[in-house]
């Protein structure tokens, strides 16, 4: 008998060991693919909802109290115009930002304190830079609830996303071009504008569409500034009131008819194939550039 | 820059050292790092708009009150202050959420990190980040249109606002975030660790738990508080879903209100400004900005502490 214990006390269970390695291999499998299972779902519902309303109309009709005439004009018209204008004010300063920080800036306190802001920046609730809209733009500069304080509003959002991806970008770029082009006698701005921002062209891009695709989604920041309004016009200016399309669905969604729920599901399969058509472009953008630097 | 030796004494050997530094490259470079400075004003602006307005408010309502009160009733003729039911309708839906992602995603940062093929890889990694970039309002429209039925069918007593299926759908939301910085923890765990474990006779798995795991733990854990922090700080998710009333539960299947759910709220209503309701949302406002900026140094204080510790 004792001869068996120690036995036991040895016994590798190698198998069992190995098939409970496998159990969880499953597991984790599982875990992976649920969210894209979620995913899924979430797409067949919102398309087998809202696609009987999707037509020429919807796309070309103002918002309206009759869900039979109801469309998205307005919020189509004006998500251009914000991501137009995030773009105008966020891609310079973001760039412009993140070049001086890997070209210029000298290590030391006050790199390491600007870095650190970043980051908190990136991790602050989107509500909050809705707030910061509300109280900066909206009441202190008195822009009131116009394309100009939302998309300042939106361009401070995604500023964070921006500097970090072309920081990341510009760290990518070999240090021997920049060696080569000061020993040339190149001044830093030749070497930034003529070699490290064209190579660097792809990543930022990238970090761009990545962003102006959150600021198109994002719907909690416009709702603090007031752009939650009945739009039935084009704006014209940029100081005109807007409405954009997180916001018209957002709209639609609280409204108790049926008919205002399904219509929601349409206007989001429009989003929805927005922002698959920036991904695709991001993607697409990122291999060609690959490509032909191979080359 | 790793290429700028620093120091006294190295100006000469600096890379940049020789260059001619006329009026209008000065000038560029003050433009440039004017523009990298609008990043701490935006931090001192949100500062400075959130305590502005505080202070009013804090000057009519006591901390006592704001502290020890256990209603909020702001839309009342008998007001009540108490973050408590805000406060606890977050953590209500914090802590569902957790429950979702933080399995579900370290479970697929461990397979996607160790266990999935290149080819495998190449097609879910993707697919994760697809989750991350759908907007939130269309998030906010699933849980309410889809998840919540659903979810009645099981649990009849589920009311068409309750926190079970905006945490739930909040965690969905914040599990590509945990498994994306989680894998990366995991595949900066050094390759000799592993090795060494199967050296000794260890199966994959307990490899992988045992070894890669313990080692990866700062990363991991700073990838929860990051992701949990995003939950706290999502907002159209909890607006559309999880109702808007303010009580002091840990009762999932009814309607609560949470912080951000509460600052939509009142900026949908017009309320004037100066008004003690319109400061409420910037004193509800600073208290979520405190809460998520603490979690997020405190992220970054793990990670610069437990790195490279192996």
């Amino acid at each position: 008998m004792p001869v068996t214990a120690t036995e036991s006390r040895f016994d590798l269970r190698l198998a069992q060991r190995k098939r409970f390695g496998t159990f969880m291999l499953c597991l984790f499998f599982l875990a992976t693919v649920f969210g894209l299972l979620v995913l899924l779902t979430l797409l067949v519902d919102v398309t087998v909802t809202g696609l009987r309303w999707l037509d020429a109309d919807f796309l070309t009709s103002f918002p309206s109290r009759n869900p039979e005439e109801a469309g998205i004009k307005s919020a189509i018209v004006g998500s251009l115009w914000m991501m137009g204008l995030t773009a105008l004010f966020a891609v310079p300063l973001g760039v412009g930002a993140a070049v001086y920080l890997e070209e210029y800036a000298p290590r030391g306190w006050f790199l390491r304190v600007i870095q650190v802001n970043i980051a908190n920046l990136a991790g602050i609730p989107s509500v909050i830079y809705g707030i910061l809209g509300l109280g900066l733009f909206v009441r202190f500069m008195a822009l009131e609830r116009s394309l100009l304080a939302g998309s300042l509003t939106m361009a401070l959002l995604i500023l964070p996303v921006i500097v970090i991806a072309t920081q990341e970008a510009l760290r990518a770029v070999p240090s021997g071009i920049r060696e080569s082009a000061y020993a040339l006698g190149a001044t830093r701005s030749q070497v930034i504008w003529s070699h490290l921002l064209p190579i660097a062209t792809p990543g930022i891009l990238t970090g761009v569409i990545l962003a102006l695709s959150r600021a198109l989604g994002e719907t909690a920041p416009l709702i603090m500034i007031g752009a939650l309004t009945f739009i039935a016009f084009l704006p014209e200016s940029v100081m005109d009131p807007f409405t954009v399309l997180p916001i018209q669905i957002f709209n639609w969604t609280t409204r108790p008819q049926a008919a205002f729920q399904e219509l929601a599901a349409a206007a989001i399969i429009v989003l929805m194939v927005f922002l698959f058509l920036m991904n695709l472009s991001a993607i697409l953008l990122r291999n060609h550039f690959d490509k032909k630097r191979a080359l | 820059m790793k290429r700028v030796p620093s120091g006294k004494g190295a100006g000469s050997l600096s890379l940049q050292a020789n260059l001619y530094n006329s009026p209008r490259e000065r000038l560029i470079k003050w433009v440039l790092g004017l523009s990298a400075v609008l990043t701490i004003f935006t931090t001192l602006g949100i500062a400075g708009v959130l305590l502005g307005e505080s202070v009013a408010f804090f000057q009519q309502v006591s901390f006592r009150q704001f502290f020890l009160d256990t209603e909020w009733t702001p839309q009342f003729a008998d007001k009540h202050f108490g973050i408590w039911p805000l406060l606890s309708g977050t953590l209500l839906v914090t802590v569902i959420a957790a429950l979702v992602a933080l399995p579900l995603g370290l479970c697929s940062a461990i397979y996607i990190a160790e266990y999935a093929p290149e080819r495998v890889r190449r097609i879910l990694k993707p697919g994760l980040e697809l989750l991350a970039g759908v907007p939130t309002v269309v998030y906010g429209y699933f849980a309410l249109t889809f998840v919540t039925p659903l979810l009645q069918r099981v649990l009849p007593q589920l009311q068409v606002f309750n926190a079970l299926s905006a945490g739930i759908v909040v965690g969905i939301m914040i599990i590509p975030m945990v498994a994306s910085l989680s894998e990366d923890a995991f595949r900066a765990v050094p390759r000799a660790l592993a090795e060494g474990g199967y050296a000794l006779g260890a199966t994959k798995l307990e490899v992988v738990t045992r070894i890669q795991l313990p080692a990866a733990l700062s990363g991991i854990i700073a990838s929860f508080i990051l992701a949990l922090s995003r939950a706290i700080g999502e907002t159209m998710i909890v607006t559309l879903a999880a109702g808007a009333t303010p009580r002091l539960t840990l009762d999932p299947t009814g309607s609560i209100q949470t912080m951000t759910a509460y600052i939509v709220q009142v900026s949908l209503g017009d309320t004037p400004q100066g008004t003690v309701v319109y400061q409420s949302l910037f004193a509800v406002g600073l208290v979520l900005f405190l809460i998520t900026l603490g979690m997020n140094l405190g992220a970054n204080a793990v990670i610069r502490r437990f790195k490279e510790s192996y």
